[in-house]
């Protein structure tokens, strides 16, 4: 069968349409599912059909609040801003080094850290499980705060020289004629231009923070100290919970993020992708 | 020696201020990552037990043990299995959605944003989430396939061995597809227009533009994509666990989960940290390849 044309044409822009409705529909559709869940009362979890609620409900999100779950979230946001503002300070000095000034061995340094991204996390769990244990640090805020600065330096250091290295040598020099030191152009020079990527940098550290769950898992054991992703994992074991309230806590755990994510959409393409395209 | 800043009253060159600046961060590093892992080696040559307090020298004996342990190569094979087939899969849809994202159409901005949502989800909800659509009597997978007659009876998806590692790797795909298809996106866009008219020209069509010019310009990238991929799927860890928690019978059993278990369920540290060194040392290997490629292909174009 032959088609004209404009048939062609219009057949080929379905089949594209086709597909990125596909798209969405597979990247948001199992969330969205997740969301229905945590609104469906009760007694509609164990049947299907319905899969629309009958009537929306908030129970299963006031149940979550009954357990301790606020102190999770708590814990989560103490640990992940604690560690973005490590990175941002160590990092952006070591990233201004590695991108401006001129020493050697900037390779060395920057490949031996880039080093760390690949590490699997697993194969230093047990030595610093015991070192934390000696140190009685095991199921306090530092037993996470300094393993996660530590593996989000590789995104840290990456990000930030990439973004240091491009701004014009001009601006720095002109600072330096005026009479700057070096420390005092990277403070009111180049740290100002920098923002943007300062602020990219922390969104990933921070999302990279709130998401991570084997350091917290082994390292936390109670709720003094455990995360929002260890306390989900522990809700069905712990407590025998209902499907309605592990949706909804983990509605209430992705929401921020997903809108972090949303806002900043462009600044977060644009650091996930700066290392592997410039690199 | 030239003189140009100053640190507090120290006058301090260029060079020395450099390596000032980089001191803390390779602290941090060498303190969280270098050490550990170091220990973990010596820890892997010695018999440690939390229970009985027990630390004795015992060579290689650990990794004599590894070779004959049935639970290591179960973990093994999973791994490699579960890694292989993940890649291949999110490189591929990978590709599709970078291809698609990379057209000019209305509404292109919420599809990338839509993208990011997997990406976005913490890899605990990611399997909670899974486990429940893959729920035998209430997800939303089965009564799906039952409803447009694709299958006659509910599966037990995550109760049966053969299935749940298929569940386990279609998790890891949903979620890591995007960041694959974002860095494939950002390559195509390098890629200047002006070669594309040029083939036009020369009377190329799609295919042809497709596979002679996009494909290898995207190469490098790619392989870059795939090399992160294959060490975050290589070490897989928290979907695994929370999804299957590496059952049914061992069936999704893979390395970072059995060498938990051995160190936290047995607390048998020096065991476990040779099973961690040997996960160490096969990244290491993994990467060193990847690596190689990476410049063989970047030399040739």
């Amino acid at each position: 069968m032959r088609f004209s044309r404009n048939t062609q044409d219009w057949l080929s822009r379905g089949a594209f349409y086709f597909l990125v409705f596909l798209i969405v529909l597979g990247c948001v559709g199992p969330f969205a599912w997740q969301i229905i869940t945590s609104i469906k009362p009760a007694r509609e979890l164990t049947t299907l059909p319905p899969l629309l609620p009958s009537q929306v409900t908030v129970e299963h999100y006031i149940r979550v609040f009954e357990r301790p779950f606020g102190k999770y979230i708590m814990n989560s946001v103490i640990v992940a801003s604690a560690t973005t503002v490590f990175c941002l300070v160590v990092g952006s000095f070591a990233a201004y080094a590695l991108g401006r000034l001129r020493m050697k061995g900037k390779m060395i340094i920057l490949s031996m850290v880039l080093a760390v991204s690949m590490f699997p996390e697993i194969a230093i769990v047990s030595p610093l499980y015991i070192v934390m244990r000696n140190l009685r640090l095991l199921n306090t805020y530092p037993a996470l705060i300094l393993p996660y600065t530590t593996f989000a330096m590789p995104l840290t250091l990456w990000i930030l020289t990439s973004f240091f290295r491009e701004i014009p040598a001009e601006l720095e020099e002109a600072a330096k004629i005026d009479g700057c030191s070096p420390l005092q152009a990277f403070w009111k020079v180049i740290l100002p231009i920098a923002a943007p990527g300062m602020f990219t940098t922390a969104i990933l550290v921070f999302i990279a923070a709130w998401n991570e769950f084997l350091f917290a898992l082994t390292f936390t054991k109670t709720i003094q100290a455990q995360t929002i992703p260890v306390g989900i994992a522990m809700l069905p074991t712990m407590y025998h919970v209902p499907w309605g309230s592990i949706a909804a806590a983990s509605v209430i755990v992705t929401i921020p993020l997903i809108i972090l994510v949303l806002v900043f959409q462009r600044r977060i393409i644009s650091g996930l992708t700066a290392g592997a395209v410039k690199g | 020696m030239t003189y140009i800043g100053k640190l507090g009253k120290l006058q301090v060159s260029e060079k020395n201020l450099g390596y000032f600046l980089v001191i803390p961060a390779l602290a941090v590093v060498a303190v969280m990552a270098f050490w550990p892992t170091l220990a973990a080696f010596w820890m892997s040559l010695h018999d440690i037990s939390l229970i009985f307090r027990t630390n004795r020298f015992i060579g290689l004996e650990n990794f004599r043990t590894m070779a004959g342990d049935p639970g290591f190569r179960n973990a093994l094979h999973n791994t490699v299995y579960f890694t292989a087939v993940s890649v291949a899969l999110e490189a591929l849809l990978g590709l599709v959605m970078a291809l698609v994202m990379n057209g000019a159409f209305r509404g292109r901005g919420a599809v990338r944003a839509s993208v990011l949502v997997p990406w976005a989800i913490p890899t605990v909800v990611t399997s909670t989430m899974w486990k429940w659509i893959f729920n035998t009597d209430y997800g939303l997978l089965n009564f799906l396939l039952k409803r447009f007659h694709i299958v006659s009876t509910y599966l037990n998806w995550l109760g049966d061995g053969k299935l749940a590692m298929g569940c386990a790797i279609m998790a890891d795909v949903w979620k890591t597809t995007p960041f694959i298809a974002l860095i494939l996106l950002a390559g195509l866009q390098t890629i200047s227009h002006d070669l594309y008219e040029a083939a036009m020209i020369d009377g190329a069509n799609w295919w042809q533009r497709f596979t002679r010019i996009m494909l290898p310009l995207l190469l490098p990238i790619g392989l870059v994509a795939v090399l992160l991929r294959t060490l975050d799927a290589f070490r897989v860890f928290a979907l695994i666990f929370v999804l299957t928690g590496g059952g049914p019978a061992d069936a999704t059993e893979v390395l970072s989960t059995y060498t938990y278990k051995v160190l936290f369920s047995t607390s048998n540290f020096g065991y476990g940290s040779a099973l961690a060194v040997s996960m160490f040392i096969s990244v290491a290997i993994i990467s060193l390849v990847f690596l190689n490629f990476i410049r063989l292909g970047s030399r040739s174009s």
